[in-house]
C-alpha cells in the first residue's frame, strides 16, 4: 500500500531487510562466541589426552575416548567433592530461604517497631566490607575453620535478597493478613500459611540465585576449609587442577599420575582431566538451566525495582 | 498522654509483636556478628600483627604493639618495595575495572538496543538464553575456558587462530606472557561472562517505554537509528545513571579469579590487583596488619567515591542512589 501511495518510500523498504539480516548475523555470531568455549571443552573432554596436545580440536573429538571421565569419576576426591557440592548447595538454599523470608516478613509488617532499625543495619552491609583478614580472624575465633558450618552460617541472610523479598511481600494484600489475624493466627502462622505461599515466584528466583552462588563458590573452601579434604567442593578441586595446569607444574602431573595409578588406566594429561572436570562441574547448572530460566528474568527485574 | 502510659503502651506493643521480634532479632544479632564485629579487627591495621599459634585473635590483638599509621605509610610510600607493589596493584585495579566498566557498559547497552529490535519472540528467547548462559558458570570454569582460548594457536588458542586467519595478526600473541595485554584479558573475560546478563536490566527498562513516543517520532520522520538515539536511550537514562553510580563503588574491585589463575611471573606488573595483594601479604606472608590496612584503604576510597558521585549526580539533577 505504502509503495503505491508514495513511491519515494520505496528505498526505505529495503532498510528493514538489511538491518535484520545484519542484526541476526551479528547476534548469531555472538551466540557462537558464547557457546564455543563450552563446546570446545566438551570435545576436549571426550578426546584422547595425549592426542589433544597436538592441537587442532575444535568442536568434535578426533580420537574419541571415555577415559578422561573414567579417571575423573574414579578419583576419590572428585567423587566426594561432587556430593559435598550438592550437600552444601541444598543446605545453603534451604537455610538461606527460610531465614531471609522470615526476616523479610517481619520487616514487611508496617506496624513492627524495629522495622526501620533492622533494615538500616542490613542495608549498610551492602556498602562496606570488613575485609578478608578480619573476617578470617572472626571465623577462626568462632572455631569454624575446617567445619561444614562455614558454608552456610555466615551467609544465612543476604541484604540484597532480603530487600527484594520484602518489597514483594508488601504487595501481598493487607486484608488477607488482617483476616488471618482476626481468625486468631499469630505471626508465625501468618508468615508460613498466608504470606509464604503467595511469594513462591520470588522465592524460586532467589533460591535459584543462591543455589548458583553456592554451587559455584570455591573461595570459602580455599580460605577456611583447605585443611579438611572431606569438606572440599567440586569447584575447589577444579581450581586446584587449574592452578597446577597453569603453572605447568609437577603438582598437576603428580595428581594426574596418582589418579592414573589409582584407576589403573592409561595415560592422559592434566588438560584433558581439567576439561572433563569442567564439564562435570558445569553439567548440573546446564541441566537445571532450561527449567529455571523463566524465573531469573523475572527475578532480576524485581531486583531492578528501585527501593 | 503521660510518659508512663506511653512507656507502658510501648512495652505492650513489644509484647504484641513478640512473634515478629522472635523472627527478626536472632537474625539481626547474626548479621551484627558477621558484618559488624569483624570491624573490630580493623584495629590490627594499626599493629604489627602476625598470627601466632596457640593464641586466640582477641588475645593477640590485646598483646600486639600498636604502630600507629605505620602500615598505611608503608603501603603508600612509593619508594619502598611494599609501597611500590601496592601502588602498582592500585593502578592495576583501577585500570582493569575502568576498562571492564566502560567496555561492559557500551557493549551491554548496544546489545540491548539490538535485541530490542527483534520482534519475533521465539528467536529472541533462544538468543537471549544462549547469551545469559555464561553468567551461570563459575569464575573457576571461566578462567579455565579463557586460558584455553588465549593459548597459542597450536594448543587450542582459538583467539589467535581467528585473528591470524582474518589477517589482523601476523604473529600469534602469547596473551598470558605479555603484561600489556592483561588488562584486556580481564575486560574481555568479564565481558564474555556478564554481557548477556547485563542486558536484562536495560531490556526491562525498554519495555516500560511508552509506544506512542515511537509513533510520534515516526510521524516526525525519524528512522530506526534516530529512534534509538532520541527515544530509547533518553528513556533508559535513569537506569544507566543508577547503574553507573553503583559501579563507582566497585572501581577498586576488579575481580579475583582471572588475576589469580591467569596471573603469573611474566605478567605480574599488570595482573596483581588489590585483592591479590591482600591475599599474598595477608594469608601467604602472614602480614595481617599490612593486608588489613590495604583492605581498609580500599573500603574507604570506595565509600568516598560512591558518596562523591552520588552527590555530584544529585547536583546535576540526575537520579540519585541514596
Amino acid at each position: 500500500m505504502d509503495n503505491i501511495k508514495n513511491p519515494r518510500r520505496k528505498p526505505r523498504r529495503v532498510e528493514p531487510i538489511v538491518f535484520h539480516t545484519l542484526n541476526y548475523t551479528f547476534l548469531i555470531l555472538l551466540c557462537a562466541v558464547m557457546l564455543y568455549p563450552m563446546l570446545n571443552t566438551l570435545a576436549l573432554s571426550f578426546n584422547d589426552g595425549m592426542d589433544a596436545v597436538r592441537g587442532g580440536i575444535h568442536l568434535w573429538p578426533r580420537i574419541f575416548t571415555l577415559q578422561n571421565y573414567n579417571i575423573v569419576l574414579n578419583m576419590h576426591t572428585i567423587y566426594n567433592a561432587f556430593f559435598m557440592s550438592i550437600y552444601r548447595t541444598l543446605v545453603t538454599v534451604v537455610t538461606c530461604i527460610m531465614c531471609t523470608s522470615m526476616l523479610a516478613y517481619a520487616l514487611s509488617r508496617p506496624e513492627y517497631v524495629l522495622r526501620k532499625f533492622i533494615t538500616v543495619v542490613f542495608v549498610l552491609t551492602m556498602y562496606f566490607d570488613p575485609g578478608l583478614i578480619p573476617r578470617y580472624l572472626l571465623i577462626q575465633n568462632l572455631g569454624m575453620l575446617n567445619t561444614f558450618t562455614v558454608y552456610w552460617v555466615p551467609v544465612l541472610v543476604s541484604a540484597f535478597d532480603l530487600i527484594v523479598i520484602r518489597t514483594y511481600m508488601r504487595s501481598v494484600s493487607e486484608s488477607l493478613v488482617e483476616s488471618a489475624r482476626i481468625d486468631g493466627a499469630g505471626d508465625f502462622r501468618i508468615y508460613w500459611r498466608v504470606v509464604m505461599p503467595l511469594c513462591k515466584p520470588v522465592l524460586a528466583t532467589i533460591a535459584l540465585f543462591v543455589a548458583v552462588g553456592a554451587w559455584n563458590a570455591w573461595f570459602d573452601t580455599f580460605l577456611y576449609n583447605s585443611g579438611a579434604q572431606s569438606l572440599s567442593v567440586l569447584q575447589y578441586e577444579l581450581q586446584k587442577l587449574l592452578s597446577s595446569a597453569m603453572m605447568a607444574g609437577q603438582a598437576g602431573q603428580q595428581a594426574t599420575q596418582a589418579a592414573q595409578a589409582a584407576s589403573g588406566a592409561s595415560v592422559t594429561t592434566p588438560q584433558a582431566l581439567r576439561a572433563a572436570i569442567t564439564i562435570v562441574a558445569a553439567v548440573p547448572i546446564l541441566l537445571v538451566y532450561p527449567f529455571l530460566q523463566r524465573y531469573f528474568v523475572h527475578g532480576i527485574q524485581l531486583g531492578g525495582v528501585k527501593e | 498522654m503521660t510518659a508512663k502510659t506511653h512507656k507502658r503502651s510501648f512495652g505492650r506493643k513489644l509484647w504484641l509483636q513478640r512473634g515478629l521480634i522472635l523472627m527478626s532479632v536472632p537474625l539481626l544479632l547474626h548479621r551484627i556478628l558477621f558484618s559488624y564485629v569483624p570491624l573490630a579487627g580493623w584495629t590490627i591495621a594499626f599493629q604489627d600483627f602476625r598470627p601466632r599459634f596457640g593464641l586466640s585473635p582477641i588475645q593477640q590483638i590485646l598483646q600486639n604493639e600498636f604502630v600507629g599509621l605505620d602500615n598505611f605509610k608503608r603501603l603508600l610510600d612509593g619508594a619502598s618495595i611494599i609501597g611500590e607493589r601496592f601502588l602498582l596493584s592500585v593502578r592495576n585495579t583501577i585500570g582493569q575495572s575502568l576498562l571492564t566498566l566502560v567496555l561492559g557498559y557500551v557493549c551491554a547497552i548496544t546489545l540491548s538496543l539490538l535485541l530490542n529490535e527483534i520482534t519475533k519472540s521465539i528467536p529472541k528467547k533462544i538468543i537471549q538464553n544462549i547469551l545469559y548462559l555464561p553468567h551461570f558458570l563459575s569464575w573457576v570454569i571461566v578462567a579455565g575456558l579463557a586460558s584455553t582460548a588465549l593459548a597459542m594457536p597450536g594448543s587450542g588458542g582459538i583467539i589467535n587462530e581467528i585473528l591470524m586467519s582474518v589477517g589482523i595478526l601476523k604473529e600469534p600473541i602469547h596473551f598470558l606472557a605479555n603484561p600489556n595485554s592483561f588488562w584486556n584479558v580481564v575486560a574481555g573475560t568479564h565481558l564474555w561472562k556478564t554481557l548477556g546478563w547485563n542486558t536484562i536490566i536495560y531490556l526491562a527498562a525498554m519495555t516500560t517505554i511508552d509506544p506512542t513516543l515511537y509513533e510520534a517520532a515516526a510521524i516526525d520522520g525519524a528512522n530506526r537509528y534516530q529512534k534509538m538515539w532520541h527515544v530509547t536511550l533518553p528513556c533508559i537514562r535513569p537506569t544507566i545513571i543508577i547503574l553507573l553510580i553503583m559501579s563507582t563503588g566497585w572501581l577498586l574491585t576488579s575481580g579475583f579469579e582471572i588475576q589469580w589463575f591467569l596471573g603469573n611471573g611474566l605478567n605480574v606488573t599488570h595482573s596483581e590487583n588489590i585483592d591479590i595483594f591482600v591475599l599474598r601479604y595477608g594469608i601467604e606472608m602472614n602480614n595481617f596488619g599490612l593486608a588489613t590496612a590495604a583492605g581498609i584503604f580500599r573500603t574507604g576510597v570506595s565509600i568516598f567515591l560512591l558518596t562523591m558521585v552520588n552527590f555530584i549526580a544529585g547536583r546535576l539533577g540526575q537520579e540519585k542512589l541514596f
